[in-house]
Protein backbone atom coordinates (compact mmCIF):
# COMPACT_ATOMS: atom_id res chain seq x y z
CA UNK A 1 0.00 0.00 0.00
CA UNK A 2 2.78 2.37 0.86
CA UNK A 3 4.29 4.80 -1.58
CA UNK A 4 7.87 4.65 -2.80
CA UNK A 5 10.44 7.10 -1.69
CA UNK A 6 13.76 7.46 -3.42
CA UNK A 7 16.65 8.42 -1.20
CA UNK A 8 19.96 9.50 -2.60
CA UNK A 9 23.40 10.08 -1.14
CA UNK A 10 24.68 13.61 -1.60
CA UNK A 11 28.09 14.95 -0.75
CA UNK A 12 27.95 17.92 1.56
CA UNK A 13 29.32 20.31 -1.07
CA UNK A 14 27.92 23.28 -2.98
CA UNK A 15 26.13 22.27 -6.16
CA UNK A 16 25.48 18.63 -5.30
CA UNK A 17 21.75 19.09 -4.70
CA UNK A 18 21.46 21.17 -7.86
CA UNK A 19 23.15 18.41 -9.88
CA UNK A 20 20.72 15.78 -8.63
CA UNK A 21 17.67 17.95 -9.23
CA UNK A 22 18.92 18.92 -12.68
CA UNK A 23 19.17 15.34 -13.83
CA UNK A 24 15.66 14.58 -12.55
CA UNK A 25 14.29 17.68 -14.24
CA UNK A 26 15.96 16.83 -17.53
CA UNK A 27 14.35 13.41 -17.41
CA UNK A 28 10.97 15.11 -17.16
CA UNK A 29 10.25 13.86 -13.66
CA UNK A 30 8.08 15.88 -11.33
CA UNK A 31 8.98 16.08 -7.65
CA UNK A 32 6.02 15.75 -5.31
CA UNK A 33 7.86 16.08 -2.05
CA UNK A 34 11.42 16.63 -0.99
CA UNK A 35 13.37 16.40 2.21
CA UNK A 36 17.10 16.74 2.85
CA UNK A 37 18.76 15.41 5.98
CA UNK A 38 22.30 16.49 6.64
CA UNK A 39 25.28 15.26 8.64
CA UNK A 40 28.73 16.82 8.86
CA UNK A 41 30.02 14.79 5.92
CA UNK A 42 27.05 14.12 3.66
CA UNK A 43 23.36 14.64 3.01
CA UNK A 44 20.49 12.27 2.32
CA UNK A 45 18.01 13.52 -0.24
CA UNK A 46 14.56 11.96 0.05
CA UNK A 47 12.13 12.34 -2.82
CA UNK A 48 8.61 11.42 -3.75
CA UNK A 49 8.43 11.64 -7.54
CA UNK A 50 6.00 11.20 -10.37
CA UNK A 51 7.92 8.34 -11.98
CA UNK A 52 9.87 6.15 -9.60
CA UNK A 53 11.34 3.84 -12.25
CA UNK A 54 12.62 6.69 -14.35
CA UNK A 55 13.98 8.53 -11.32
CA UNK A 56 15.84 5.43 -10.20
CA UNK A 57 17.36 4.98 -13.59
CA UNK A 58 18.37 8.61 -13.97
CA UNK A 59 19.74 9.23 -10.49
CA UNK A 60 21.12 5.74 -9.98
CA UNK A 61 23.54 6.24 -12.82
CA UNK A 62 25.34 8.98 -10.94
CA UNK A 63 24.82 8.51 -7.24
CA UNK A 64 23.89 5.86 -4.72
CA UNK A 65 20.14 5.61 -4.34
CA UNK A 66 17.77 3.48 -2.40
CA UNK A 67 14.09 2.75 -2.69
CA UNK A 68 12.12 2.73 0.55
CA UNK A 69 8.42 2.29 1.18
CA UNK A 70 6.95 5.09 3.27
CA UNK A 71 3.48 5.80 4.57
CA UNK A 72 1.81 8.84 3.01
CA UNK A 73 -1.39 10.29 4.36
CA UNK A 74 -3.59 12.94 2.85
CA UNK A 75 -5.01 15.22 5.47
CA UNK A 76 -7.06 18.33 5.65
CA UNK A 77 -5.12 21.56 5.64
CA UNK A 78 -6.17 22.88 9.03
CA UNK A 79 -4.67 23.17 12.49
CA UNK A 80 -4.78 19.90 14.40
CA UNK A 81 -4.97 17.58 11.39
CA UNK A 82 -1.44 16.28 11.86
CA UNK A 83 -1.98 15.93 15.60
CA UNK A 84 -4.89 13.54 15.02
CA UNK A 85 -2.73 11.25 12.92
CA UNK A 86 0.18 11.39 15.32
CA UNK A 87 -2.11 10.57 18.24
CA UNK A 88 -3.24 7.43 16.44
CA UNK A 89 0.32 6.32 15.73
CA UNK A 90 1.71 7.07 19.15
CA UNK A 91 -1.37 5.46 20.75
CA UNK A 92 -0.41 2.26 18.93
CA UNK A 93 3.22 2.70 19.90
CA UNK A 94 4.44 3.11 16.32
CA UNK A 95 7.87 4.68 16.23
CA UNK A 96 8.42 7.29 13.51
CA UNK A 97 11.95 7.45 12.16
CA UNK A 98 11.44 10.68 10.28
CA UNK A 99 8.61 12.67 8.79
CA UNK A 100 8.07 15.42 6.30
CA UNK A 101 4.98 17.18 5.04
CA UNK A 102 3.90 19.17 2.06
CA UNK A 103 0.88 21.35 1.44
CA UNK A 104 -0.75 23.09 -1.46
CA UNK A 105 -0.65 20.27 -3.93
CA UNK A 106 -4.43 20.44 -3.95
CA UNK A 107 -6.60 23.04 -2.51
CA UNK A 108 -7.34 22.55 1.19
CA UNK A 109 -5.23 19.45 1.51
CA UNK A 110 -1.82 18.53 2.83
CA UNK A 111 0.26 15.38 2.74
CA UNK A 112 2.47 13.92 5.36
CA UNK A 113 5.08 11.21 4.74
CA UNK A 114 6.13 8.89 7.56
CA UNK A 115 9.12 6.58 7.67
CA UNK A 116 8.33 3.74 10.06
CA UNK A 117 9.83 0.29 10.52
CA UNK A 118 6.60 -1.66 10.16
CA UNK A 119 4.68 -0.16 7.26
CA UNK A 120 1.86 -2.71 7.30
CA UNK A 121 1.20 -2.21 10.97
CA UNK A 122 1.18 1.57 10.67
CA UNK A 123 -1.16 1.47 7.71
CA UNK A 124 -3.58 -0.91 9.34
CA UNK A 125 -3.73 1.20 12.48
CA UNK A 126 -4.34 4.33 10.43
CA UNK A 127 -7.04 2.65 8.39
CA UNK A 128 -8.75 1.29 11.53
CA UNK A 129 -8.97 4.90 12.60
CA UNK A 130 -10.44 6.01 9.31
CA UNK A 131 -7.27 7.61 8.00
CA UNK A 132 -6.52 6.66 4.40
CA UNK A 133 -2.99 6.15 3.20
CA UNK A 134 -1.79 6.61 -0.36
CA UNK A 135 -0.41 4.17 -2.90
CA UNK A 136 1.99 4.84 -5.72
CA UNK A 137 -0.99 4.77 -8.13
CA UNK A 138 -2.67 7.52 -6.12
CA UNK A 139 0.36 9.69 -6.66
CA UNK A 140 0.29 9.03 -10.40
CA UNK A 141 -3.46 9.65 -10.65
CA UNK A 142 -3.19 12.71 -8.55
CA UNK A 143 -0.47 14.04 -10.80
CA UNK A 144 -2.40 13.42 -13.97
CA UNK A 145 -5.44 15.14 -12.45
CA UNK A 146 -3.31 18.25 -12.13
CA UNK A 147 -2.59 18.41 -15.83
CA UNK B 1 83.35 15.15 32.26
CA UNK B 2 82.27 12.22 30.11
CA UNK B 3 79.61 9.92 31.43
CA UNK B 4 79.21 6.33 30.35
CA UNK B 5 77.29 3.50 31.93
CA UNK B 6 79.72 0.85 30.68
CA UNK B 7 82.79 2.84 29.59
CA UNK B 8 84.94 -0.19 28.77
CA UNK B 9 82.53 -1.31 26.08
CA UNK B 10 80.96 2.00 25.03
CA UNK B 11 84.36 3.48 24.21
CA UNK B 12 86.12 0.26 23.16
CA UNK B 13 88.37 0.35 20.11
CA UNK B 14 86.91 -0.71 16.77
CA UNK B 15 89.10 -3.80 16.91
CA UNK B 16 87.80 -4.77 20.33
CA UNK B 17 84.16 -4.29 19.23
CA UNK B 18 84.77 -6.42 16.16
CA UNK B 19 86.40 -9.08 18.29
CA UNK B 20 83.35 -9.20 20.59
CA UNK B 21 80.98 -9.29 17.63
CA UNK B 22 82.87 -12.07 15.86
CA UNK B 23 82.95 -14.19 18.96
CA UNK B 24 79.23 -13.66 19.61
CA UNK B 25 77.97 -14.22 16.07
CA UNK B 26 79.60 -17.63 15.74
CA UNK B 27 77.94 -18.75 18.98
CA UNK B 28 74.63 -17.11 18.15
CA UNK B 29 74.26 -18.66 14.70
CA UNK B 30 74.98 -22.08 16.16
CA UNK B 31 72.48 -21.42 18.96
CA UNK B 32 69.77 -20.39 16.50
CA UNK B 33 70.50 -23.26 14.11
CA UNK B 34 70.23 -25.76 16.93
CA UNK B 35 67.18 -24.26 18.64
CA UNK B 36 65.03 -22.52 16.02
CA UNK B 37 63.84 -24.99 13.36
CA UNK B 38 62.16 -22.17 11.45
CA UNK B 39 65.48 -20.41 10.89
CA UNK B 40 67.46 -23.61 10.42
CA UNK B 41 65.10 -24.39 7.59
CA UNK B 42 65.80 -20.98 6.00
CA UNK B 43 69.55 -21.61 6.33
CA UNK B 44 69.27 -25.06 4.84
CA UNK B 45 67.43 -23.66 1.86
CA UNK B 46 70.52 -21.53 1.22
CA UNK B 47 72.80 -24.47 1.82
CA UNK B 48 74.24 -22.91 4.96
CA UNK B 49 75.46 -24.54 8.14
CA UNK B 50 76.75 -22.72 11.25
CA UNK B 51 80.32 -23.49 10.11
CA UNK B 52 79.84 -21.07 7.21
CA UNK B 53 79.61 -18.14 9.63
CA UNK B 54 83.05 -17.41 11.00
CA UNK B 55 82.79 -13.65 11.57
CA UNK B 56 80.43 -10.72 11.14
CA UNK B 57 81.64 -10.50 7.54
CA UNK B 58 79.73 -13.72 6.90
CA UNK B 59 76.44 -12.33 8.24
CA UNK B 60 75.60 -11.15 4.73
CA UNK B 61 75.27 -14.82 3.68
CA UNK B 62 72.45 -15.41 6.17
CA UNK B 63 68.78 -15.32 5.16
CA UNK B 64 66.66 -12.32 6.14
CA UNK B 65 63.78 -12.37 8.55
CA UNK B 66 60.82 -10.09 7.99
CA UNK B 67 57.65 -9.26 9.84
CA UNK B 68 55.94 -11.87 7.64
CA UNK B 69 58.20 -14.54 9.07
CA UNK B 70 57.37 -13.37 12.56
CA UNK B 71 53.69 -13.61 11.78
CA UNK B 72 54.04 -17.01 10.21
CA UNK B 73 56.04 -18.33 13.12
CA UNK B 74 53.69 -16.79 15.72
CA UNK B 75 53.76 -17.41 18.59
CA UNK B 76 56.55 -19.88 19.36
CA UNK B 77 58.21 -20.48 15.99
CA UNK B 78 61.16 -18.17 16.60
CA UNK B 79 61.57 -18.91 20.27
CA UNK B 80 65.27 -19.50 20.87
CA UNK B 81 65.20 -21.43 24.11
CA UNK B 82 62.97 -23.63 26.20
CA UNK B 83 59.93 -21.62 27.24
CA UNK B 84 60.69 -22.38 30.89
CA UNK B 85 63.87 -20.30 30.57
CA UNK B 86 61.84 -17.24 29.58
CA UNK B 87 60.63 -14.78 32.16
CA UNK B 88 58.81 -12.13 30.12
CA UNK B 89 56.75 -11.46 27.02
CA UNK B 90 56.45 -8.05 25.37
CA UNK B 91 54.47 -7.25 22.28
CA UNK B 92 54.24 -4.62 19.60
CA UNK B 93 51.75 -1.82 19.99
CA UNK B 94 48.14 -2.47 19.17
CA UNK B 95 48.49 -4.06 15.75
CA UNK B 96 46.34 -7.17 16.01
CA UNK B 97 46.92 -8.25 12.45
CA UNK B 98 50.69 -8.07 12.72
CA UNK B 99 51.29 -8.50 16.40
CA UNK B 100 54.76 -9.60 17.38
CA UNK B 101 55.28 -11.53 20.58
CA UNK B 102 58.85 -11.46 21.86
CA UNK B 103 60.26 -13.66 24.60
CA UNK B 104 62.93 -12.67 27.11
CA UNK B 105 65.12 -14.67 29.42
CA UNK B 106 66.41 -12.89 32.53
CA UNK B 107 69.70 -12.36 30.70
CA UNK B 108 67.82 -10.75 27.80
CA UNK B 109 66.03 -8.42 30.23
CA UNK B 110 69.33 -7.46 31.87
CA UNK B 111 70.93 -6.75 28.51
CA UNK B 112 67.93 -4.67 27.39
CA UNK B 113 67.88 -2.70 30.63
CA UNK B 114 71.62 -2.08 30.38
CA UNK B 115 71.08 -0.64 26.91
CA UNK B 116 68.45 1.71 28.36
CA UNK B 117 70.81 2.55 31.22
CA UNK B 118 73.46 3.57 28.66
CA UNK B 119 70.88 5.89 27.10
CA UNK B 120 69.96 7.46 30.45
CA UNK B 121 73.61 8.03 31.38
CA UNK B 122 74.31 9.46 27.90
CA UNK B 123 71.54 11.98 28.61
CA UNK B 124 73.42 13.04 31.73
CA UNK B 125 71.69 10.67 34.16
CA UNK B 126 73.32 9.58 37.44
CA UNK B 127 72.06 7.83 40.57
CA UNK B 128 70.99 11.24 41.85
CA UNK B 129 68.18 11.54 39.30
CA UNK B 130 64.46 11.30 39.72
CA UNK B 131 63.42 9.63 36.50
CA UNK B 132 59.79 10.09 35.48
CA UNK B 133 58.65 7.46 32.98
CA UNK B 134 55.44 8.20 31.17
CA UNK B 135 55.75 5.70 28.38
CA UNK B 136 53.01 3.10 28.52
CA UNK B 137 53.71 0.10 30.73
CA UNK B 138 52.51 -3.40 29.97
CA UNK B 139 53.04 -5.23 26.70
CA UNK B 140 54.47 -2.07 25.14
CA UNK B 141 58.25 -2.01 25.63
CA UNK B 142 58.58 1.74 26.30
CA UNK B 143 57.70 1.77 29.99
CA UNK B 144 59.32 -1.51 31.09
CA UNK B 145 62.55 -0.81 29.16
CA UNK B 146 63.25 2.65 30.54
CA UNK B 147 62.01 1.57 33.95
CA UNK B 148 64.65 -1.16 34.04
CA UNK B 149 67.33 1.19 32.72
CA UNK B 150 66.46 3.74 35.37
CA UNK B 151 66.83 1.10 38.10
CA UNK B 152 70.19 0.00 36.73
CA UNK B 153 71.48 3.57 36.83
CA UNK B 154 70.14 3.91 40.35
CA UNK B 155 67.70 6.71 39.65
CA UNK B 156 64.65 7.18 41.83
CA UNK B 157 62.10 5.86 39.36
CA UNK B 158 58.60 7.25 38.94
CA UNK B 159 56.68 4.56 36.99
CA UNK B 160 53.90 6.92 35.89
CA UNK B 161 52.87 5.20 32.65
CA UNK B 162 51.07 7.35 30.08
CA UNK B 163 48.16 9.72 30.49
CA UNK B 164 46.64 11.69 33.37
CA UNK B 165 48.65 14.81 32.61
CA UNK B 166 47.61 16.68 35.76
CA UNK B 167 49.01 13.90 37.92
CA UNK B 168 52.16 13.76 35.78
CA UNK B 169 52.69 17.46 36.41
CA UNK B 170 51.96 17.18 40.12
CA UNK B 171 54.54 14.40 40.55
CA UNK B 172 57.04 16.17 38.30
CA UNK B 173 56.88 19.34 40.39
CA UNK B 174 56.37 17.89 43.88
CA UNK B 175 58.95 15.10 43.55
CA UNK B 176 61.51 17.12 41.61
CA UNK B 177 61.75 14.89 38.54
CA UNK B 178 65.00 15.52 36.67
CA UNK B 179 64.66 13.17 33.70
CA UNK B 180 61.53 12.67 31.64
CA UNK B 181 60.97 9.61 29.43
CA UNK B 182 57.99 9.54 27.05
CA UNK B 183 56.98 10.00 23.44
CA UNK B 184 58.01 13.36 21.97
CA UNK B 185 54.38 14.30 21.34
CA UNK B 186 53.51 13.68 24.97
CA UNK B 187 56.54 15.70 26.10
CA UNK B 188 55.31 18.58 23.95
CA UNK B 189 51.85 18.21 25.42
CA UNK B 190 53.19 18.25 28.99
CA UNK B 191 55.16 21.38 28.09
CA UNK B 192 52.04 23.12 26.84
CA UNK B 193 50.00 22.06 29.84
CA UNK B 194 52.69 23.31 32.23
CA UNK B 195 52.58 26.69 30.52
CA UNK B 196 48.78 26.76 30.67
CA UNK B 197 48.93 26.08 34.39
CA UNK B 198 51.23 29.05 34.81
CA UNK B 199 54.56 27.22 35.24
CA UNK B 200 57.65 28.72 33.64
CA UNK B 201 60.33 26.39 32.21
CA UNK B 202 62.57 27.16 35.23
CA UNK B 203 59.86 26.07 37.69
CA UNK B 204 60.60 22.39 37.09
CA UNK B 205 63.81 20.54 37.95
CA UNK B 206 64.00 18.59 34.68
CA UNK B 207 67.33 18.65 32.90
CA UNK B 208 66.92 16.01 30.22
CA UNK B 209 64.32 14.04 28.36
CA UNK B 210 64.59 10.72 26.51
CA UNK B 211 62.00 10.62 23.79
CA UNK B 212 61.26 7.91 21.27
CA UNK B 213 58.72 5.47 19.82
CA UNK B 214 57.59 7.93 17.16
CA UNK B 215 59.13 10.25 14.59
CA UNK B 216 59.76 13.86 15.54
CA UNK B 217 61.26 16.86 13.83
CA UNK B 218 64.06 19.23 14.74
CA UNK B 219 61.45 21.95 15.29
CA UNK B 220 59.60 19.74 17.68
CA UNK B 221 62.80 19.03 19.57
CA UNK B 222 63.51 22.74 19.89
CA UNK B 223 59.96 23.38 21.07
CA UNK B 224 60.18 20.68 23.75
CA UNK B 225 63.61 21.84 24.92
CA UNK B 226 62.35 25.40 25.25
CA UNK B 227 59.05 24.65 26.92
CA UNK B 228 60.51 22.26 29.50
CA UNK B 229 63.93 23.90 29.84
CA UNK B 230 65.76 20.65 29.07
CA UNK B 231 67.98 18.92 26.56
CA UNK B 232 65.99 16.36 24.53
CA UNK B 233 67.54 13.04 23.46
CA UNK B 234 66.29 10.58 20.90
CA UNK B 235 66.11 6.84 21.54
CA UNK B 236 65.40 4.04 19.07
CA UNK B 237 64.41 0.43 19.33
CA UNK B 238 61.93 -2.22 18.41
CA UNK B 239 60.23 -5.01 20.27
CA UNK B 240 61.60 -7.58 17.83
CA UNK B 241 65.10 -6.83 19.12
CA UNK B 242 64.29 -5.93 22.74
CA UNK B 243 62.67 -2.50 22.87
CA UNK B 244 63.98 1.04 23.31
CA UNK B 245 67.74 1.27 23.66
CA UNK B 246 68.85 -0.51 20.52
CA UNK B 247 70.38 2.88 19.83
CA UNK B 248 70.40 6.22 21.63
CA UNK B 249 71.61 9.78 21.31
CA UNK B 250 74.58 11.24 23.13
CA UNK B 251 75.27 14.87 24.01
CA UNK B 252 76.12 15.57 20.35
CA UNK B 253 72.41 15.08 19.53
CA UNK B 254 73.49 14.06 16.08
CA UNK B 255 72.67 10.45 15.30
CA UNK B 256 72.11 7.53 17.65
CA UNK B 257 74.84 5.14 18.81
CA UNK B 258 73.85 1.54 18.17
CA UNK B 259 74.67 -0.85 21.01
CA UNK B 260 76.90 -2.80 18.67
CA UNK B 261 78.07 -5.32 21.21
CA UNK B 262 74.48 -6.65 21.17
CA UNK B 263 73.05 -5.63 17.81
CA UNK B 264 74.92 -5.88 14.54
CA UNK B 265 73.62 -3.36 12.00
CA UNK B 266 73.67 -3.51 8.21
CA UNK B 267 72.21 -1.21 5.58
CA UNK B 268 70.78 -2.99 2.57
CA UNK B 269 69.18 -2.06 -0.70
CA UNK B 270 65.52 -2.82 0.07
CA UNK B 271 64.94 -3.95 -3.52
CA UNK B 272 67.89 -6.31 -4.01
CA UNK B 273 68.79 -7.16 -0.43
CA UNK B 274 72.40 -6.29 -1.20
CA UNK B 275 74.51 -4.82 1.61
CA UNK B 276 75.37 -1.17 0.96
CA UNK B 277 78.63 0.53 1.96
CA UNK B 278 78.77 2.82 4.99
CA UNK B 279 77.25 6.23 4.38
CA UNK B 280 74.65 5.03 1.92
CA UNK B 281 70.96 5.28 2.59
CA UNK B 282 69.03 2.03 2.77
CA UNK B 283 67.05 -0.33 4.94
CA UNK B 284 68.35 -1.03 8.40
CA UNK B 285 68.84 -4.72 9.21
CA UNK B 286 69.72 -6.00 12.68
CA UNK B 287 71.23 -9.21 13.90
CA UNK B 288 70.82 -9.83 17.58
CA UNK B 289 74.21 -11.08 18.77
CA UNK B 290 73.33 -12.48 22.16
CA UNK B 291 69.56 -12.61 22.68
CA UNK B 292 68.44 -15.99 24.02
CA UNK B 293 64.65 -15.91 24.08
CA UNK B 294 64.02 -14.28 20.74
CA UNK B 295 67.27 -14.33 18.79
CA UNK B 296 66.51 -12.74 15.42
CA UNK B 297 69.19 -12.87 12.73
CA UNK B 298 69.14 -10.34 9.90
CA UNK B 299 65.80 -8.85 10.83
CA UNK B 300 64.63 -6.28 8.30
CA UNK B 301 63.36 -3.25 10.23
CA UNK B 302 61.96 -1.54 7.11
CA UNK B 303 63.36 1.70 8.54
CA UNK B 304 65.40 3.64 6.03
CA UNK B 305 68.51 5.28 7.44
CA UNK B 306 72.24 5.87 7.12
CA UNK B 307 75.05 4.51 9.29
CA UNK B 308 78.15 6.48 10.16
CA UNK B 309 81.37 5.49 11.89
CA UNK B 310 82.68 9.03 12.04
CA UNK B 311 84.42 9.82 15.30
CA UNK B 312 81.98 11.20 17.86
CA UNK B 313 83.03 13.89 20.31
CA UNK B 314 81.27 12.05 23.14
CA UNK B 315 83.99 9.40 23.03
CA UNK B 316 81.66 6.53 22.20
CA UNK B 317 82.98 4.34 19.43
CA UNK B 318 79.77 2.57 18.49
CA UNK B 319 78.38 3.17 15.02
CA UNK B 320 75.74 5.88 14.69
CA UNK B 321 72.48 5.71 12.77
CA UNK B 322 70.41 8.61 11.59
CA UNK B 323 66.85 8.95 12.73
CA UNK B 324 64.73 6.79 10.39
CA UNK B 325 64.32 8.83 7.22
CA UNK B 326 61.37 6.83 6.00
CA UNK B 327 60.10 3.30 5.58
CA UNK B 328 60.65 0.72 2.89
CA UNK B 329 57.13 -0.54 3.49
CA UNK B 330 53.93 1.40 3.99
CA UNK B 331 53.89 1.37 7.78
CA UNK B 332 52.97 4.63 9.48
CA UNK B 333 53.60 5.51 13.08
CA UNK B 334 50.58 7.38 14.39
CA UNK B 335 50.51 8.46 18.04
CA UNK B 336 53.31 5.99 18.65
CA UNK B 337 51.36 3.08 17.20
CA UNK B 338 52.34 1.14 14.08
CA UNK B 339 49.64 1.26 11.43
CA UNK B 340 49.59 -0.55 8.10
CA UNK B 341 47.14 0.43 5.34
CA UNK B 342 46.52 -3.30 4.76
CA UNK B 343 45.01 -3.55 8.24
CA UNK B 344 42.61 -0.72 7.47
CA UNK B 345 41.63 -2.39 4.23
CA UNK B 346 40.96 -5.67 6.01
CA UNK B 347 38.66 -4.00 8.54
CA UNK B 348 36.76 -2.15 5.81
CA UNK B 349 36.06 -5.36 3.89
CA UNK B 350 35.12 -7.23 7.03
CA UNK B 351 32.63 -4.52 8.00
CA UNK B 352 31.03 -4.46 4.56
CA UNK B 353 32.57 -1.22 3.31
CA UNK B 354 34.38 -0.65 0.05
CA UNK B 355 38.16 -0.89 0.10
CA UNK B 356 38.22 2.57 -1.46
CA UNK B 357 39.70 4.69 1.26
CA UNK B 358 42.22 7.35 2.02
CA UNK B 359 44.17 7.92 5.20
CA UNK B 360 45.09 11.47 6.13
CA UNK B 361 47.60 11.94 8.91
CA UNK B 362 48.59 15.35 10.20
CA UNK B 363 50.08 16.85 13.30
CA UNK B 364 48.09 19.58 14.97
CA UNK B 365 49.40 21.11 18.22
CA UNK B 366 52.04 18.39 18.41
CA UNK B 367 49.60 15.55 18.37
CA UNK B 368 48.75 13.31 15.44
CA UNK B 369 45.38 13.52 13.75
CA UNK B 370 44.20 10.38 11.98
CA UNK B 371 41.31 10.54 9.52
CA UNK B 372 40.04 7.78 7.27
CA UNK B 373 37.86 8.71 4.31
CA UNK B 374 35.80 5.78 3.05
CA UNK B 375 33.71 5.73 -0.08
CA UNK B 376 30.06 4.90 0.42
CA UNK B 377 28.73 1.70 -1.04
CA UNK B 378 25.08 0.88 -1.77
CA UNK B 379 25.22 -1.73 1.02
CA UNK B 380 26.01 0.88 3.63
CA UNK B 381 23.68 3.54 2.31
CA UNK B 382 20.36 3.98 4.06
CA UNK B 383 17.62 6.56 4.01
CA UNK B 384 17.99 6.74 7.78
CA UNK B 385 20.86 8.77 9.20
CA UNK B 386 20.83 6.74 12.39
CA UNK B 387 21.51 3.56 10.45
CA UNK B 388 24.44 5.08 8.58
CA UNK B 389 25.84 6.46 11.82
CA UNK B 390 25.50 3.04 13.36
CA UNK B 391 27.59 1.41 10.67
CA UNK B 392 30.04 4.30 10.98
CA UNK B 393 30.35 3.63 14.72
CA UNK B 394 30.71 -0.07 14.14
CA UNK B 395 33.52 0.67 11.71
CA UNK B 396 35.17 3.02 14.22
CA UNK B 397 35.21 0.45 16.96
CA UNK B 398 36.44 -2.30 14.62
CA UNK B 399 39.29 0.05 13.62
CA UNK B 400 40.04 0.82 17.23
CA UNK B 401 40.28 -2.81 18.21
CA UNK B 402 42.45 -3.64 15.19
CA UNK B 403 44.78 -0.64 15.40
CA UNK B 404 44.74 0.30 19.06
CA UNK B 405 44.03 3.93 18.21
CA UNK B 406 40.92 5.78 17.18
CA UNK B 407 40.67 7.14 13.66
CA UNK B 408 38.02 9.67 12.67
CA UNK B 409 35.85 8.05 10.00
CA UNK B 410 34.35 10.08 7.16
CA UNK B 411 31.98 8.51 4.66
CA UNK B 412 32.32 10.13 1.26
CA UNK B 413 30.74 9.77 -2.16
CA UNK B 414 31.72 6.86 -4.38
CA UNK B 415 34.62 7.66 -6.70
CA UNK B 416 35.34 10.87 -4.81
CA UNK B 417 38.74 9.73 -3.51
CA UNK B 418 41.39 11.09 -5.80
CA UNK B 419 43.07 8.52 -7.97
CA UNK B 420 46.38 9.39 -9.50
CA UNK B 421 46.98 7.59 -12.78
CA UNK B 422 44.25 5.14 -11.93
CA UNK B 423 45.84 4.18 -8.63
CA UNK B 424 44.21 5.53 -5.50
CA UNK B 425 46.41 7.53 -3.17
CA UNK B 426 45.99 5.62 0.07
CA UNK B 427 48.00 7.70 2.46
CA UNK B 428 48.49 11.42 2.75
CA UNK B 429 50.94 12.19 5.52
CA UNK B 430 51.13 15.92 6.08
CA UNK B 431 53.37 15.74 9.13
CA UNK B 432 56.66 16.47 7.30
CA UNK B 433 58.62 14.46 9.83
CA UNK B 434 61.85 13.97 7.93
Amino acid sequence: MAITQISAFLENKPGKLAEAITSITEAGINIRALNLAETKDFGILRLIVSDVAKAKETLGKEIIIKETPVVAVKMEDHSGALKEILDVLSGANVNIEYVYAFTGAMRDSAYVVFRVDDIAEAESILSQNGIATLKDEDMTEFLSSLK
Amino acid sequence: MKNYYQPEIETASRERILEIQNEKIVKQVKHVYDNVPYYRNLMEKKGLTPEDIKSVDDIKKLPFLTKDDLREAYPYGLLGTDIKNCVRIQSTSGTTGKRVVAFYTQKDIDMWEECCARAIVAAGGTDEEVCQICYGYGLFTGGPGLNGGSHKVGCLTLPMSSGNTDRQIQFMIDLNATILCCTPSYAAYIGETLAEQGYRPEDNKLKAGIFGAEPWTREMREGIEKSLGIKAYDIYGLTELSGPGVSFECEEQHGMHINEDHFYAEIIDPETGEVLPEGEKGELVFTSLDKEGFPLLRYRTKDICILSREKCSCGRTHVKMTKPLGRSDDMMIIRGVNVFPSQIEAVLLKEGFTPNYQIVVDRVNNSDTFDIYVEFSPEVFSDKIAEIQQSEHKLSSAMRSMLGIDPKIHLVAPKSIVRSEGKAVRVIDKRKLV
